[in-house]
């Protein structure tokens, strides 16, 4: 009986190995850590793309809960889910945001003018819905950088106090939104409508 | 002809510093930490890419803000902590001594040290005893066994 526990001592560490691997099995490499989560967007100072005398700050995203949605128009993925996010405004009323950028790959010595990129835009758009209040145009892509960006699409969901709280890389489908963003919108919004009754009596928004 | 020579001049410059993608350096050692940081700093998009390598427009625009932080006079250590600020601790290649990461040292020594404690306790045990009692019960059977 005294070399019992050193049998097992490879039996333990085997099923350790298994646990691990097994779980390894389901985890996505691309989910990172996202750094911005639970903090007040970075600042910045961005154009608006259609019109780009409008200036934005992140003042914008005060008072309302958003999906702030990073895409362009060289993005397939993006293209695929702006159906959707359409239907998401035109139902749900959700406050959508684009945060545009363009591919072209160095923003010094780029030829593409911002007329050509309006014009890809709005032909986009006008072929799949545009889910989009406003554009944001992050011309050097430096908000991007800060916010983490590693792709499009990506969304950022910003409670109304304009702070981050949740940070999805890739597209936003039915499932997507039915098992992981609709739920915290939908509690942001129970949330901000909350604040708005004790602070003063204030007419409450659809929150289905 | 004298102003297509100048031209032909003109034009061949451009694409010499083209090909070293447009970044010109103050001095050969921010050069070298350019190089450095490009080196040991991840892809976020291509994973098990550093952004030297890597073509992805994350990486171009990483590289682009790695060279202007330089340019600016950062140290490595603060365009480290930039990235990371951003990426996480994924983005540097060389990870920190944390609770969860600790294991990567901790296991190959804790490794080594249980196999020199198991190779000390085997020596030190009377296998030779067994054996030479062993051996001897086997003789006996053998004897049994030709009778």
């Amino acid at each position: 009986m005294k070399k019992a526990p050193l049998v097992v001592v490879p039996l333990v560490l085997f099923s350790l190995l298994i646990v691990f691997l097994f779980q390894g099995l389901f985890s996505d490499p691309r989910e990172l850590d996202s750094q911005v989560k639970g903090k007040p967007l970075p600042a910045f100072s961005l154009p608006d793309l259609m019109s780009p005398t409008t200036i934005y700050t992140p003042d914008v995203f005060k008072g309302q809960v958003t999906i702030l949605n990073v895409w362009g128009v060289w993005c397939v993925t993006c293209a695929v889910e702006m159906p959707f996010l359409t239907a998401l405004k035109n139902e749900q009323n959700v406050r959508i945001v684009g945060l545009y950028f363009d591919q072209d790959l160095d923003p010094d010595f780029g030829t593409k003018t911002l007329s050509r990129v309006q014009e890809e835009v709005t032909e986009m758009l006008s072929r799949y819905g545009n889910p989009y209040a406003f554009n944001i145009f992050d011309v050097y892509r430096d908000t991007s950088l800060d916010l983490g960006v590693t792709g499009a699409p990506e969304h950022f969901i910003i409670d109304a106090n304009g702070v981050i709280r949740m940070h999805h890389i890739g597209d936003i489908n039915e499932r997507v939104w039915r098992n992981k963003i609709g739920p915290l919108y939908n509690a942001l919004i129970a949330q901000m409508n909350v604040d708005n009754n004790d602070e003063s009596v204030t007419d409450v928004g659809p929150t289905n | 002809m004298k102003y297509f020579l100048i031209i032909s001049v003109l034009l061949l410059s451009i694409a010499v510093q083209a090909a070293e993608d447009n970044f010109a350096f103050d001095t050969p050692a921010q050069r070298a930490q350019f190089l450095a940081l490009t080196a040991e700093l991840r892809c976020p998009m291509c994973q098990n890419q550093n952004i030297a390598d890597s073509d992805a427009m994350i990486a171009h625009d990483m590289r682009r803000k790695v060279y202007t932080l330089l340019k600016q006079g950062k140290s490595e250590q603060d365009v480290i902590d930039y990235m990371k600020a951003r990426y996480g601790d994924f983005v540097h290649y060389q990870p920190p001594v944390t609770a969860a990461t600790m294991w990567l040292w901790a296991a190959p020594l804790l490794f080594v040290l249980f196999a020199f404690i198991v190779v000390i306790t085997r020596k030190n045990s009377k296998i030779d005893e067994d054996r030479e009692i062993k051996l001897a019960k086997a003789e006996a059977m053998l004897e049994q066994d030709k009778q």
